[in-house]
């Protein structure tokens, strides 16, 4: 199977994953999408050399993993490119920071290794979050919560339209590229020559097959708005959602005022005192 | 219930896709619409869904212009099927695309279930109800997508090019399917055939200009105003008269 065809199979079966939980959430898209923001927002606001901090709040990226069973692997095949950018940034930072914080033994540890953990951490948690996030609402439901939230119609269907022209692209370069091969055999890739018309080619039909999704989202009554409703979310689900959304903002504000990871340790470590 | 008056319609300003075109079609009726390719009649079935506004002239639907203003209440009313099944599948499973028309118009999940349901009946596919719309051949799109716009009820259905794709089984299928449903429903085809079995009037448009509206048995049967139009006898036809001339 080629790149491409993976990358597409990918995103369709992360989508139909998606859509298949959160067709069965009792939790309300709008409390995910808080929670995941506020978690997001918690995660980049601590400090640069508070390792410890960070790796507490790793805690709701895997019980939401095994509670929803999300696998992880599965899901860092799907992020890996984005982690990959996460990674380069981080990498910089021993070259910036170059003060010495922490002595262990022989090893010197600088500032500046210090903050490229803990950046590459903030980065794989926020990450994972809104990956998890994403699995367990689908596009559809994470539009509903953003209509709910007040954002305005236009973005929310910008932000559909722009992940559905994803697809409709990446289909369209496999269309294309094929078409390409088929009469160019033996030529490895395409001709760079044939590369400003390729491009050109491909952003028009793509643009039209994305205006057809979209005629065809109008004709079918789309406005903008999302009723859609997932069954018994609002009666059974309702106290669920609050409690959820309070529990773990409460869960997270805690482990960002105090060490708790670092007391959990000294408790383990010496019990006795 | 459709009612077309000196409808002209240009993309680009100069040059006319659709010229001075006028009919009248009731309720009920299933209308065919023939002409070579670029004849326009994709052109026109966008204009009756109010997927083109631009134009100039008098388009109505039940008494209502179709115009920006009337959007919403035409839409609800018609039902389009693409001639491009992919693009108008894109939701991840065909259930959900099925019902993606229903829960918009705000119908409870319940309804809507069952309006998913009698859609997939009604062409057969209930089988595939979970199955995921990128790994469905072409075909199958083409009957999810039908089933998308049955999903909704609408009181007039536009086709166009339903049976492309089709196995013969399937496209007899369809024409049962079509036979069966009720409302009006326009179908552009050039499967002369399918028309013919389908349609109880037809309208032929060459380069933009209505050049025959009527009967479809009449229009199907003169070669020689079929071929000036860039068509062809239906095969069904070819067939008889083949064997009326082995015959004598
Ligand atoms: N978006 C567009 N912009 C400009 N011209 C267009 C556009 N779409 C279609 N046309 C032109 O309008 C004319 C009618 O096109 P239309 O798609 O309605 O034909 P059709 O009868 O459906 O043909 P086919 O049988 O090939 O589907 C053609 O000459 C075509 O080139
Ligand atoms: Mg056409």
């Amino acid at each position: 199977m080629s790149k491409l065809q993976q990358a597409i199979d990918n995103l369709h079966e992360a989508d139909r994953e998606a859509a298949k939980r959160s067709g069965k959430s009792r939790i309300h898209p709008v409390s995910r999408l808080c929670v995941c923001m506020a978690y997001i927002g918690i995660v980049v606001s601590f400090h640069k050399y508070d390792v410890t901090g960070l790796l507490g709040m790793s805690l709701f990226i895997i019980i939401t993993g095994i509670l929803e069973d999300l696998s992880f692997i599965r899901g860092f095949q799907r992020i890996k490119y984005i982690l990959v950018f996460v990674v380069l940034l981080g990498a910089v930072n021993p070259f910036l920071d170059k003060g010495i914080v922490m002595q262990t033994g022989s090893i010197a540890v600088t500032g500046g290794m210090l903050s490229m953990i803990t950046l590459l951490i903030k980065g794989i948690l926020t990450v994972y979050c809104a990956y998890h996030m994403f699995m367990c609402t689908g596009i559809e439901q994470l539009c509903r919560a953003l209509r709910c939230l007040k954002v305005p119609k236009g973005g929310v269907t910008v932000v559909l339209l722009i992940y559905r022209y994803i697809i409709v692209l990446l289909k369209e370069i496999q269309r294309m590229s094929l078409a390409y091969r088929l009469r160019a055999p033996g030529q490895k890739g395409i001709h760079i020559k044939a590369w400003g018309s390729f491009a050109g080619l491909l952003l028009l039909r793509s643009m039209e097959r994305a205006q057809n999704v979209y005629d065809s989202m109008l004709l079918r009554g789309y406005d903008g708005e999302f009723r859609y409703e997932i069954l018994g979310q609002e009666k059974t689900g309702k106290g669920l959602s609050i409690a959820y959304t309070a529990g773990w903002i409460g869960i997270f504000i805690l482990l960002r005022c105090f060490p708790v990871v670092q007391m959990v340790g000294d408790m383990i470590i010496s019990p006795g005192r | 219930m459709v009612n077309l008056d000196h409808l002209t319609f240009t993309y680009d300003g100069n040059r006319e896709v659709l010229s001075d075109i006028s009919f009248h079609l009731k309720a009920g009726e299933t209308v065919g619409l023939i002409g070579a390719n670029g004849a326009g009649k994709s052109t026109l079935l966008k204009i009756l869904t109010g997927l083109l506004t631009d134009y100039k002239g008098q388009v109505k639907l039940d008494g209502m212009d179709v115009n920006k203003k009337n959007l919403a209440a035409v839409r609800e009313k018609t039902g389009y099927v693409f001639q491009d099944s992919e693009s108008q599948l894109f939701l991840s499973t065909v259930y959900e695309d099925v019902a993606f028309g229903p829960r918009n118009y705000g119908y409870s999940e319940e309804e809507v279930q069952k309006k998913v349901m009698s859609a997939l009946q009604q062409v057969h596919i209930e089988e595939l109800k979970d199955r995921p719309i990128y790994r469905m051949s072409g075909g199958q799109k083409k009957l999810a997508a039908i089933a998308t716009i049955l999903s909704m009820e609408p009181e007039v259905i536009l086709f166009d090019e339903p049976s492309v794709g089709l196995d013969p089984k399937n496209r007899r299928n369809l024409i049962n399917i079509i036979n069966r449903i009720g409302g009006l429903k326009i179908i552009a085809s050039h499967d002369l055939d399918m028309i013919f079995d389908t349609c109880d009037k037809t309208i032929l448009i060459e380069k933009g200009k209505l050049i025959f509206y009527g009967e479809t048995a009449k229009i199907l049967t003169d070669q020689r105003l079929l071929e000036e139009s860039g068509l062809e006898l239906p095969l069904s036809m070819q067939i008889r008269d083949g064997n009326r001339k082995i015959n004598t």
